[in-house]
């Protein structure tokens, strides 16, 4: 436990450190990164540590911190996220210091370190406090922290409203944090965790907790700062608030889950609801995106719930004491929490390298890098099958365990009410993965395959401290595929933890033999990829091989921008969707019989922000319009209000002196 | 589900020799899809064995490779073939049970055969040519949508049989299952029907002879390759008919007698009434305008979705 404290201590001193070191970039990048990757390392070594040995250790300080005390500890649940935090933060360190360097001269690189290391630092703060004091000032600092990383680039005004919108969207999502946990400490008179036990209004409660921590997931319809923010930050920052960060509400949800008891029926049927939401909302969403970063952050929407399906299913199973729907919904969502962290932030981390050397995050504009970088286009390759949730990669193994619980609970269920949000769920699955499908080739095929459709590439150098996390977290896709039953052993006490039972490894043993098979199969397919592929290269060996051109109907020399776009690629299904995208889109030159230079322009903008949230916040800014009377600038009225407001105050507690 | 965990990995003899069947079979599909279309032409059409020429010709040849093409083109039909050889050991055949049988065997089956997807999909575009760019843009619409119904329909039959499994679910069925819940049975065959013409490329969604690049799915996306490549894409594809004719028949031709030889006749049977009526449909249809393809697939899914409230009532 000390160890973690060690871990969080050395992230904000060497995030201090590198704020001071403001002389030299280089210097600053290289304490920030040292203190960095020494935190993350201790970190995991810690966590491990606390894993294998099976402890639940705590550190309680009475009166260190106003409101009750500070109250730190690591129980299964915080362990399994710590792990996660400090494991992702490690790779992604690495990564950073070279990525920063290129800022160098341009940005201060110790802001960018003092914020990506208190981000961490809070963030595993938040999943250790045992009280909600300490809870909601690391959850704000982990909001702060990841703001100024959202505006680093903040010369751009897109950056900077994209901030703005983070900053609006997290703090009215910790309003409802901070209406759940007054609600809570006022039931049970203190605001450390473990005396929770009084709990009334749960629903409300439930609600509360929803939004808040839904808000920071990124879920349907509470996602829209996501798909701004996550392309602004950094890449590596990216990658670490759409790997890591955003699973910190999937950390409150389970929390909450924690705390509440025993659930309604329709919680669970709620976010089975909001999941499925989420899930094809985001995915369609995502294939309608020009810009990279932006496409991949609609992904973590669609991620986001799958893996609240998957709770929803586990309370569903709790409310009707159905194990088996419990077990394979509450390990499907933390299997695939766990999974989306690995692949989501191997995605990133490429679509970092591709930003950065072609200068773009347009889809469209690039093409061919397969031949300039090729490791970053393998690395994107496996991250693009394991997202699709396709074998042997690990995205199927939690896939397919949320699938099984929704059969279990739709087709062979024990009461009539699960049937309908779980036959809803599957189908929707169904659907989710053929568009992920869908949205990956285009990503893969356009970015990196074919010829490069502008000249943009600036540098194709990738060096070895960005190949290095790259080439970890894809190896981590495949051995997660490859090696589940001995990860599901890994995960099974948690899982037991949170459904309160002792059973989960007997329940899931039916599943443990259906996953061994699939690793098996996965090994066997492996070995007949290769077995195959020496065939092709002996039979095609001793052939003629011969260069040519792509065949296109005969046309002698296709150039470049005769290929195929990512913007027509995902066309049929953008239109057959196009009640619910409501896509923009205009053509301009196309007026004569013989037009001169034409130009097309597609975007899709969020339907909720354009709806919803758009028309709710112009409203309420033109109803707060009436509130600048009072603020004139004349100082004398500005005390005379501080008078009123103290005379105000003094009636209230004293009562009228009559 | 408790069935399934008695199988080894490799299951007995006979579901084994049911694969070998497969391998050495299925190639005879396409002729006879191709006879009885030359028939209802009134031609003589090529020979019976034209697919397995093809086959071996195309092995012995050389291959032409874009310059626009990276180790990408060359992987599509080496994994996609070895997916679909996977694939075999995953269904239940001619009244045996699959080689290999799990909980939840069927969503890995539908997986793999997206794994093989995924990969003539990022072949097609590895060439950057807009032609096969069209053809992969179409076949993930297409297939996104059939991904439903295919696993609605699984799902019904598994609720039918009370397992998860394929091969517990395939050894439920027999002619008097048709009697007890014939409508049921008959909607996820008509699902699982609609599912097969759309995946393997067949009229009305696609049309394999079709002269024109434009038109194309399946065909434009493999326009590219050739030599062994392609002749791993062809064997491929055959492979895969084989697969979805293998659930199809499963259901409609249940036998389920005590002599293996008898089961394998029937199934064999089977599969090439089904490669006749396959034959027959695209002799007296016309392929479908590509906009009424969603249409007919939300009919697939239509289907399955009106079996599985009919088994959970």
């Amino acid at each position: 436990m000390v160890l973690v404290l060690v871990a969080v201590f050395l992230f904000v001193v060497s995030g201090f450190i590198a704020l001071l070191a403001t002389r030299s970039d280089g210097k600053a990048n290289f304490l920030g990164g040292a203190g960095a990757i020494a935190g993350s390392a201790v970190g995991v070594v810690s966590v491990l540590d606390i894993i294998v040995k099976r402890t639940a250790p705590s550190i309680r300080l009475q009166s260190l911190l106003p409101f009750d005390s500070f109250f730190v500890g690591v129980d299964l649940l915080s362990a399994f996220f710590l792990f996660i935090i400090f494991g992702f933060s490690l790779v992604a360190a690495i990564y950073g210091s070279e990525y920063l360097n290129a800022y160098r001269g341009e940005k201060k690189i110790g802001i960018a370190w003092f914020s990506y290391n208190l981000l961490t630092a809070s963030m595993a703060l938040v999943v250790i406090s045992k009280n909600a004091f300490l809870f909601l000032i690391s959850w704000e600092i982990m909001t702060i922290a990841s703001f100024f990383l959202v505006i680093l680039e903040n010369e751009k005004p897109d950056n900077r409203n994209a901030g703005l919108i983070y900053l609006i969207a997290s703090h009215l999502g910790t309003a409802f944090l901070f209406a759940f946990f007054l609600l809570l400490a006022k039931q049970n008179r203190s605001l450390d965790f473990d005396k929770f036990t009084v709990i009334k209004d749960a629903s409300l409660l439930f609600i509360f907790s929803l939004i808040g921590f839904g808000t920071k997931a990124g879920l349907m319809p509470f996602h829209v700062w996501l798909p701004q923010a996550h392309p602004a930050a950094p890449s590596f920052v990216s990658a670490v608030m759409s790997g890591v960060m955003i699973k910190t509400g999937i950390y409150g949800i389970l929390r909450t889950i924690l705390f509440l008891g025993p659930p309604e029926t329709w919680w669970g049927v709620l976010l089975i609801v909001l999941g499925v939401i989420s899930g094809v909302g985001g995915v369609l969403f995502a294939l309608a995106q020009h810009d990279i970063k932006r496409l991949l952050a609609y992904h973590s929407v669609e991620n986001i719930g799958i893996i609240v399906m998957g709770i929803g299913l586990g309370l569903l199973g709790l409310k009707l004491g159905s194990s088996s729907l419990m077990i394979l919904g509450f390990s499907g969502a933390v299997l695939h929490t766990l999974n989306h962290a690995i692949f989501k932030g191997l995605l990133f981390l490429c679509a970092g390298v591709v930003v950065s050397r072609a200068g773009t995050r347009d889809i469209d504009k690039l093409g061919g890098l397969i031949k300039t970088m090729p490791s970053v286009a393998l690395c994107f390759l496996i991250g693009a099958i394991a997202i699709s949730g396709l074998p042997p990669l690990n995205g199927f193994v939690s896939e397919f365990l949320i699938y099984l619980g929704m059969f279990k609970g739709g087709v062979f269920s024990p009461t009539p009410i699960t049937i309908v949000p779980c036959v809803l769920a599957f189908a929707s699955l169904a659907l989710i993965g053929g568009l992920a499908a869908a949205c990956f080739t285009k990503v893969f095929g356009i970015v990196f395959l074919g010829e490069p459709r502008t000249r943009t590439l600036v540098d194709a150098n990738v060096p070895l401290s960005i190949k290095i996390p790259l080439f970890v977290l894809a190896l981590l896709c495949l051995f997660v595929g490859l090696l589940s039953p001995i990860v599901l052993k890994w995960i099974a006490p948690l899982i037991d933890s949170l459904s309160g039972l002792t059973v989960s490894l007997t329940v899931l043993s039916a599943t443990n033999v259906a996953l061994t098979k699939i690793s098996i199969a996965g090994i066997i397919f492996i070995g007949l990829v290769a077995f195959l592929a020496y065939l092709r290269f002996q039979l095609v060996r001793r052939r003629q091989v011969t260069k040519a051109t792509t065949w296109d109907c005969g046309y002698h020399s296709p150039s470049p921008k005769m290929q195929y776009t990512a913007s027509s690629f995902a066309w049929p299904l953008i239109s057959m969707f196009g009640k619910i995208l409501r896509g923009q889109s205009d053509v301009s030159g196309l007026s004569s019989y013989f037009p001169g230079a034409s130009a097309y322009h597609s975007k899709t903008p969020d339907v909720f922000d354009r709806y919803f949230y758009h028309p709710l916040f112009s409203w309420t800014d033109k109803q707060m319009h009436h509130f600048r009377r009072f603020q004139h600038g004349r100082v004398q009225l500005y005390i005379l209000y501080i008078v009123i407001t103290l005379v105000v105050l003094l009636i209230w507690q004293t009562g009228l002196p009559l | 589900m408790i069935f399934s965990m008695n199988i080894g990995f490799f299951g007995n003899f006979s579901s084994v020799l049911q694969v070998t069947l497969a391998l050495v079979f299925a190639p005879l599909l396409f002729g006879v899809i191709n006879k009885t279309k030359a028939f209802f032409g009134g031609r003589k059409g090529f020979p019976l064995l034209q697919t397995y020429f093809d086959l071996a010709k195309l092995v012995r040849k050389g291959a032409v490779y874009s310059k626009t093409t990276s180790w990408v083109f060359r992987a599509g039909p080496v994994v996609s073939l070895a997916v679909v050889l996977m694939a075999l050991f995953f269904v239940p055949m001619g009244g045996s049970r699959s080689v290999v049988a799990f909980e939840g065997d069927f969503l890995f089956l539908a997986y793999c055969l997206g794994v093989m997807r995924f990969f003539i999909v990022i072949a097609a575009l590895d060439t950057g040519s807009s032609f096969e760019g069209m053809g992969a843009s179409r076949e993930v619409q297409f297939s996104a949508l059939a991904e439903p119904a295919l696993l609605i329909a699984l799902a019904a039959l598994a609720k039918n049989a009370g397992s998860l499994s394929l091969a517990v679910t395939y050894s439920g069925i027999n002619f008097s299952s048709w009697l007890g819940s014939g409508i049921v049975l008959g909607l996820i065959s008509a699902a699982i029907f609609i599912v097969l013409l759309t995946e393997n490329a067949r009229i009305p969604v696609d049309d394999p002879n079709t002269h024109l690049e434009l038109t194309m799915i399946h065909e434009v996306m493999v326009l590219d390759h050739s030599g062994p490549d392609f002749a791993a894409i062809l064997y491929g594809s055959v492979l895969k008919l084989w697969v979805f004719g293998s659930l199809f028949v499963g259901i409609l031709l249940p036998v389920k007698s005590a002599s293996p030889v008898l089961n394998t006749l029937v199934f064999m049977t089977g599969m090439f009434g089904l490669a006749v009526l396959i034959g027959v449909i695209e002799s007296v249809m016309a392929r479908m305008r590509l906009t009424y393809v969603p249409r007919f697939l939300l009919g697939a899914t239509a289907f399955a979705v009106i079996a599985l409230i009919l088994v959970l009532r």
